[in-house]
């Protein structure tokens, strides 16, 4: 039998062992997010001319949370592995790299889905919210975390200290999922800056979420998930290419 | 019958640092196969070799008869390794470090075996303990279970009982010979070339990535043609004998002497002298001679 369901199952573990961390600590963030930004808006916006601000800002505020946390998951274990070096004990087993991949990405997946879907629960009760295509909710959920745990995974095997990985956070994810629509959408920005947005994948991993709950989005969700597929394709042929030779893990 | 591990021609260099330079080595399933070298000879390359964990530059290394790259699931699979750095991962407990390392190599409902492992190395009192909680003592005893957890027919040891107190190194000499008698075969690294005299049927010495020697321990020790007489006298040792020292010290002089014919000389020179000897000892040469001979000749 393979190895690939222990290493899905130790990571999960892992993360849920110190889940106060992993996941409560995010919650209580998007939370905070909301209340102060919803409290500050609520009265002067009103986006897609319907929806209040506060339901707008759910959706981006639990894919911003599924995103940061997917990346946070992979990057983490895999960097605090090197360094402790306990990372020896998933390299001496006959898994192939891929299953190694597979365990890592789908690790955040559920980490990312987690932190979610907890994000959503502890909103709902303050806002009316919709859920117009659900499967566009999953889609995106799914495609979006994935793309972010895999990009962990590529931060984490070049990383050599904690300190590579919270700036490939702070500099690179979290500007990009900032930038991305979370708290406003593309059309009320300049034409410049709308433009802007385009080149940045993360963009359309959030107006995709958005559009499974409003059924209303900037760019057409087909679009979106072409993106986002394209992008996944790329950071995961990244990671696969790193594993399969051995880069920063087997001398 | 396939040997337990097959290595031919293997070169490694790290930057500058030529690690391994043409290594051949064959060892027989069944065997107790010792790995000795100074820091630095290649050891621990040549076990990361084994183990996947390094790839060699050139050459080719097989395990139970599986090539370690083209094969490396079933390579991996008949490989258990002990390393050598006390690592460790923070959010288990021992029961389930054991249960994950058997799992990822594919081997389910394990429990009757982690049981036996946990027992032998007096770890059942501390499996629901988080592996963060315990000693350095105890944790090198879980890296030991994790190497066996799989069953490997062949499990690699490098430098298992650095820093161990004694009763450690016994209770795992004991379960590691158990292994063996039941037909693992195991290679050792150490430093305490004591610990290899004793345990290791057949020795390597590596130097500077190079095997300088390879033969039965006994042979080896056969390679060192002077004994020891060690000395403690009511007065001066005689001038005459001085050359001969080796190793003495505030206690007692050590005589490095050629054969038995220099016994009867060297007690004579010291009557001669004047010298009463208070205390007389034989030592046959061990294995640290055979290791320091080696070295220096090669």
């Amino acid at each position: 039998m393979s190895g690939f369901p222990t290493l899905l199952y130790k990571e999960v573990l892992r993360f849920w062992k110190v889940s106060t961390q992993t996941v409560g600590a995010p919650v209580l963030t998007a939370v905070l997010f909301l209340f102060i930004f919803s409290h500050v808006m609520e009265d002067r916006t009103r986006m897609y001319d319907a929806v209040p601000y506060a339901a707008f800002l759910v959706p981006g505020l639990v894919m911003m949370s599924v995103l940061q946390n997917a990346f946070a998951n992979s990057s983490s274990s895999l960097v605090q592995s090197k360094m402790t070096g306990n990372i020896i004990f998933v390299l001496l087993p006959p898994l192939a790299y891929w299953e190694f991949f597979a365990a890592y990405v789908l690790a955040a997946v559920v980490r990312g889905l987690a932190v979610g879907a907890a994000v959503l629960l502890v909103t709902l009760p303050f806002v009316e919210i919709q859920f117009r295509h659900p499967l566009w909710i999953v889609a995106f959920a799914f495609s979006g975390s994935a793309v972010l745990g895999s990009l962990g995974v590529v931060a984490g095997i070049w990383a050599e200290k904690i300190d590579q990985v919270a700036a490939f956070q702070n500099f690179f994810v979290m500007p990009l999922t900032f930038l991305s629509g979370v708290f406003y959408s593309i059309h009320s920005l300049p034409a410049f800056w709308q433009g802007f947005s385009h080149f940045n994948p993360f963009f359309y991993m959030i107006d995709g979420f958005r559009y499974g709950f409003f059924g209303v989005s900037d760019v057409h969700p087909f679009r979106s998930l072409a993106v986002v597929a394209v992008f996944l394709g790329v950071i995961s042929g990244g990671a696969l290419a790193m594993l399969k030779s051995g880069y920063k893990l087997r001398q | 019958m396939t040997a337990a591990i097959e290595v031919r021609d293997v070169h490694k260099r790290f930057g500058g640092l030529q690690a391994l330079s043409g290594i051949d080595l064959e060892i027989p399933q069944g065997e107790f196969f010792g790995l000795l070298g100074p820091n630095g000879a290649g050891k621990t390359t040549l076990i990361s070799v084994l183990a996947g964990l390094a790839h060699a530059d050139r050459g080719s290394a097989r395990v139970m008869g599986h090539d370690v790259r083209a094969d490396y699931r079933a390579a991996r699979r008949s490989l258990g390794v002990v390393p050598q750095e006390l690592v460790f991962d923070p959010f288990f407990t021992v029961r389930e470090t054991l249960r994950i390392q058997s799992g990822y190599f594919g081997v389910r409902h394990n429990g009757a075996w982690i049981e036996e492992v946990m027992q032998h190395l007096d770890l059942a009192s501390k499996a629901e303990v988080n592996m963060r909680a315990l000693s350095g003592g105890m944790k090198r005893r879980v890296l030991v279970a994790q190497a066996l957890v799989h069953k490997p027919p062949v499990i690699v040891l490098d430098e298992p009982t650095a820093g161990v107190d004694v009763e450690l190194r016994q209770a795992l000499w004991q379960f590691i010979r158990r292994l063996n008698r039941d037909g693992h075969t195991i290679v050792l690294t150490t430093h305490y070339l004591e610990e290899a005299e004793a345990l290791c049927e057949r020795i390597a010495m590596l130097k500077e990535g190079r095997v300088v020697a390879l033969d039965s321990t006994s042979n080896l020790l056969k390679r060192v043609h002077h004994l020891f007489l060690r000395l403690r006298l009511a007065g001066e040792l005689p001038a005459e004998l001085r050359p001969l020292e080796h190793g003495s010290t505030a206690e007692a002089h050590m005589l490095r002497l050629k054969s038995y014919d220099d016994v009867e000389q060297t007690l004579a020179c010291i009557r001669r002298a004047g010298c009463r000897i208070e205390e007389m000892e034989l030592a046959q040469p061990d294995l640290e001679d055979a290791f320091v001979e080696v070295m220096q000749r090669s």
